[in-house]
C-alpha cells in the first residue's frame, strides 16, 4: 500500500522528465500605454498590413486608442475606403501561397494563438520579431530562432540590421540597421502591444467590469448569507 | 404524487390568488410545487458537497440561455471568406467584437462548459463519498451517468463549432476512433462525418446535435434525475434513511422542507460559485489555456496537423486511458482496445450500485480499505487527466498504463474490498 502510494506520487515527476524547451523574451506590457499602442498601430499598418490581414478588426475601432476617425483616415488607412471596414488586404491568397510557400495568416488574434506553456503570445511575438537571422540556405535568405524555416522574410531588417546565429545559438548584430537595438526593441514592443490589444480590444474593459461584478457579488453574498442564517436559526 | 387527494389551492380573494386557484383547478401547480419544493423533505445535515446539484442545474440554464444568443450570430459554415478564414471561425470573432456584449455571452458559454464538468465531477464524487448511488437510488445514479455521457457528447460536438485547429484535429482524432471498429468501422466513420474528411457536412451536423438533439435529451434526463430523486428522497452525509423515522405528522424527523431552507442555502452557493466563475470570465477567460486552448485561435487547417493534439481538460483522463493501450493482443488492434477501455472507463460507473457491497453507505462509517481505494482512485484519475494533456513519451505511457489499471481495479475489486472492509456502526439518525 505504502509502496504503491510512493510510486503514485513519484509518477508525475517521471512524466515531467521530457519535453523541448522554448526560451522566450518577456514582452513589455503596453496595455495601458496609449501612445505606444498608437505607434504599434502605425508600425502594423505600414509593415504588416500589406501581406497580413486583420480581418476581424475594424479601422474605426482604433478610436479605442484615443484617435479620431479623421486621424485614422488620414494616417492609417491605405488599403480601405471606409472607416468602418475591417483590415483586409488586396493580395490574393493563391498568389501569396505561390510567393511565400504559405499564405500569410490573418493577424487579428495571433497574440492569443501564440500563447503556450512557455510564455504569453506577446512573448512569442516579441521574441520572434527580434529573432530573424541571416541564413543563406533559405530561399528568402532569412531564418528565425523561434519559428525555424519561416516563410516570411525579415520585414524590419532595414530598421534592425542583420543578425547572425553562432554555434552556441546566440544572435549577434553583424550589420547595424537604422535603429539602435534598444530603439528597435521598443518599437517591436509597441507593435506586439498593439497585436495583443487587437487580439481582444475589450480586454481592459473586461477587467474593469470584472471588478465591479465581484464587488456586487460580494455585497450579494453578505445579504444572501444573512438570509440563510435567518431562516436556519431554528434548525438544529 | 397522487393528485386526487392533494388539496387544491383556495383563493384568498386577491387577483393573484384568484388566478392561482383558476390555474390549480386545471393544472397540478400546487402539487408540483409541494412535491418538489415546499413539501419535499430533505435531510437537514447537507454539507458543502451538496451544493453541486443545484449548481449543475444553474450552469445548464446559463449554457442554454447564452447558447440561444450565440446561435443568433454564429454561422456553421466551413467555407473560407475573402480573407481566407473559415466563416464559422470568423463568426465567433464577429460575436467577440461586433455583437453587443457578445464577448461576455461567449465567455460565459465557454467558461460554462468547463464549469459544468467541474461541478458535475464534484457532484459525482459526492455520490461516491456518501454512497448516494446505493439502493434505493440506483436509478437516480443511472440517470446521472447518462447525463454525464450526454454532457461529454454535448461538449465534444460543441468544441468543433469554433472551427479552430484544436476543434478540427480533436474531432479528427475522436471521430477516427470509429474506424477502429472491425468490418464496418470505415464506413461508419464516413457516415458519421458525412464526408471522407471532417468538413462542412460534419460541422453542420455537429451544430444540429449541439443546439437541438443533445440539449433536448439532456433537459429530459435532468427532469428524470430530479423526479427519481424526489421519489426516493435525498441521501445525506451520514448515509442513513431519514424516512425511517417520521413524526406523527408523517414528516421525517431529520427532514426540512427544501423550500425555503435549501433554496436560501443554495442561493449562497450560487453567489460563491458566480464569484469563482466571474474571476475566470473577467480575468482569465482562456483559463490558462485549459478552458480555451491557445491553438484554437488558429482557424482549422486540414493541411496543417498540430504537433500535439490534446483534448480539453475534462476529457483527458479518458484520453489517457485510450492512449495507454499500446499492445495488440487477441487479434485485436491496440487502437480498438483503447476505444474499448475508454468506453468501459465511462460505462463502469453504471455498475457502481451493484459493485459496492459495503454495509455502510457513507465514507464516515466505512473502513480503511474503501477510504484508501477511493483516495488512490482520485490520485490516479488526476494523473490520467494530467498526462492526457501532454504529448506521450515512453515514461508517461507507462505511468498512464499503471493508472489505467488502478482506475479499473478500483471498480472491479470493489465487491471484494468493500465486503472485507471493517465498517463502523452506522447511527440511526443523522448526526448533524
Amino acid at each position: 500500500m505504502k509502496k504503491l502510494l510512493i510510486a503514485l506520487l513519484s509518477a508525475p515527476l517521471l512524466a515531467f522528465a521530457s519535453g523541448a524547451e522554448l526560451h522566450l523574451d518577456k514582452a513589455p506590457d503596453r496595455s495601458h500605454d496609449q501612445a505606444a499602442l498608437q505607434n504599434g498601430a502605425k508600425v502594423f499598418v505600414n509593415y504588416c498590413l500589406n501581406c497580413h490581414s486583420a480581418s476581424y478588426y475594424r479601422y474605426n475601432r482604433l478610436t479605442d486608442l484615443g484617435l479620431t476617425e479623421q486621424q485614422i483616415k488620414d494616417n492609417l488607412m491605405f488599403a480601405s475606403e471606409k472607416v468602418g471596414e475591417t483590415m483586409t488586404i488586396a493580395m490574393r491568397r493563391a498568389d501569396a501561397k505561390k510567393w511565400f510557400g504559405a499564405a500569410p495568416p490573418d493577424l487579428t488574434v495571433i497574440a492569443r494563438a501564440r500563447a503556450s506553456e512557455f510564455g504569453s503570445g506577446a512573448d512569442w511575438l516579441y521574441t520572434y520579431l527580434r529573432g530573424f537571422y541571416r541564413d543563406d540556405a533559405r530561399p528568402t535568405g532569412w531564418n528565425n530562432t523561434v519559428f525555424s524555416n519561416v516563410g516570411m522574410p525579415h520585414i524590419l531588417w532595414e530598421l534592425q540590421g542583420e543578425q547572425t546565429l553562432d554555434h552556441e545559438h546566440k544572435l549577434t548584430l553583424a550589420k547595424p540597421g537604422l535603429m539602435p537595438p534598444q530603439e528597435f526593441d521598443a518599437m517591436v514592443g509597441d507593435l506586439v502591444g498593439f497585436l495583443t490589444y487587437m487580439g481582444e480590444p475589450l480586454a481592459n474593459f473586461r477587467k474593469q467590469l470584472g471588478i465591479i461584478v465581484l464587488i456586487f457579488l460580494a455585497v450579494l453574498f453578505v445579504f444572501s448569507y444573512a438570509l440563510k442564517r435567518e431562516y436556519w436559526k431554528d434548525i438544529h | 404524487m397522487a393528485a386526487a387527494n392533494v388539496e387544491k389551492y383556495k383563493s384568498d380573494g386577491t387577483v393573484v390568488g384568484g388566478l392561482l386557484e383558476w390555474v390549480d383547478a386545471r393544472f397540478p401547480l400546487m402539487s408540483l410545487w409541494n412535491d418538489h419544493l415546499a413539501k419535499y423533505y430533505a435531510p437537514k445535515n447537507f454539507n458543502f458537497w451538496y451544493f453541486f446539484g443545484s449548481l449543475a442545474l444553474m450552469v445548464l440554464v446559463i449554457q442554454i440561455v447564452t447558447g440561444i444568443f450565440l446561435v443568433m450570430h454564429y454561422k456553421p459554415d466551413a467555407s473560407l471568406n475573402a480573407s481566407g478564414v473559415p466563416v464559422a471561425f470568423a463568426s465567433v470573432e464577429y460575436i467577440m467584437r461586433d455583437v453587443h456584449w457578445g464577448w461576455l455571452i461567449r465567455y460565459f458559454h465557454s467558461t460554462g462548459a468547463s464549469a459544468f464538468f467541474i461541478v458535475v465531477y464534484l457532484h459525482m464524487f459526492r455520490g461516491m463519498l456518501y454512497g448516494s448511488y446505493r439502493k434505493p437510488r440506483e436509478l437516480v445514479w443511472i440517470f446521472g451517468v447518462i447525463i454525464y455521457l450526454c454532457l461529454m457528447g454535448e461538449a465534444f460536438v460543441g468544441y468543433l463549432l469554433p472551427w479552430g485547429q484544436m476543434s478540427y484535429w480533436g474531432a479528427q482524432v475522436i471521430l477516427n476512433l470509429f474506424s477502429a471498429i472491425p468490418l464496418i468501422g470505415n464506413e461508419l466513420a464516413i457516415w458519421i462525418r458525412g464526408d471522407y474528411v471532417i468538413g462542412d457536412a460534419t460541422l453542420n451536423r455537429m451544430f444540429s446535435f449541439h443546439v437541438i438533439a443533445i440539449p433536448l435529451i439532456l433537459v429530459g434526463l435532468v427532469a428524470a434525475h430530479i423526479m427519481a430523486l424526489h421519489e426516493v428522497g435525498s441521501n445525506n452525509p451520514d448515509g442513513v434513511e431519514i424516512k425511517k423515522h417520521k413524526g406523527p405528522d408523517g414528516i421525517p424527523l431529520d427532514g426540512i422542507p427544501f423550500h425555503p431552507y435549501y433554496t436560501v442555502k443554495d442561493i449562497v452557493g450560487v453567489v460563491v460559485f458566480l464569484m469563482f466563475f466571474s474571476v475566470i470570465v473577467f480575468f482569465m477567460p482562456e483559463g490558462g489555456g485549459y478552458f480555451l486552448e491557445f491553438n484554437n485561435f488558429f482557424p482549422a487547417d486540414p493541411l496543417v496537423t498540430p504537433p500535439h493534439i490534446a483534448p480539453v481538460w475534462y476529457f483527458t483522463p479518458f484520453y489517457s486511458i485510450l492512449r495507454a493501450n499500446t499492445v495488440n493482443f487477441f487479434w485485436i488492434d491496440a487502437k480498438l482496445w483503447g476505444v474499448i477501455f475508454m468506453g468501459l472507463g465511462v460505462m463502469v460507473f453504471f455498475f457502481l450500485p451493484w459493485l459496492d457491497r459495503s454495509p455502510a453507505k457513507s465514507i464516515r462509517y466505512r473502513g480503511p480499505l474503501y477510504k484508501g481505494a477511493l483516495a488512490i482512485f482520485v490520485v490516479a484519475f488526476f494523473i490520467l487527466g494530467y498526462l492526457g494533456m501532454l504529448a506521450p513519451t515512453p515514461g508517461r505511457t507507462l505511468v498512464s498504463q499503471i493508472c489505467t489499471i488502478i482506475y479499473f481495479a478500483f471498480f472491479l475489486l470493489m465487491p471484494i474490498y468493500t465486503s472485507l472492509d471493517k465498517c463502523k456502526a452506522v447511527p440511526e439518525r443523522v448526526t448533524g
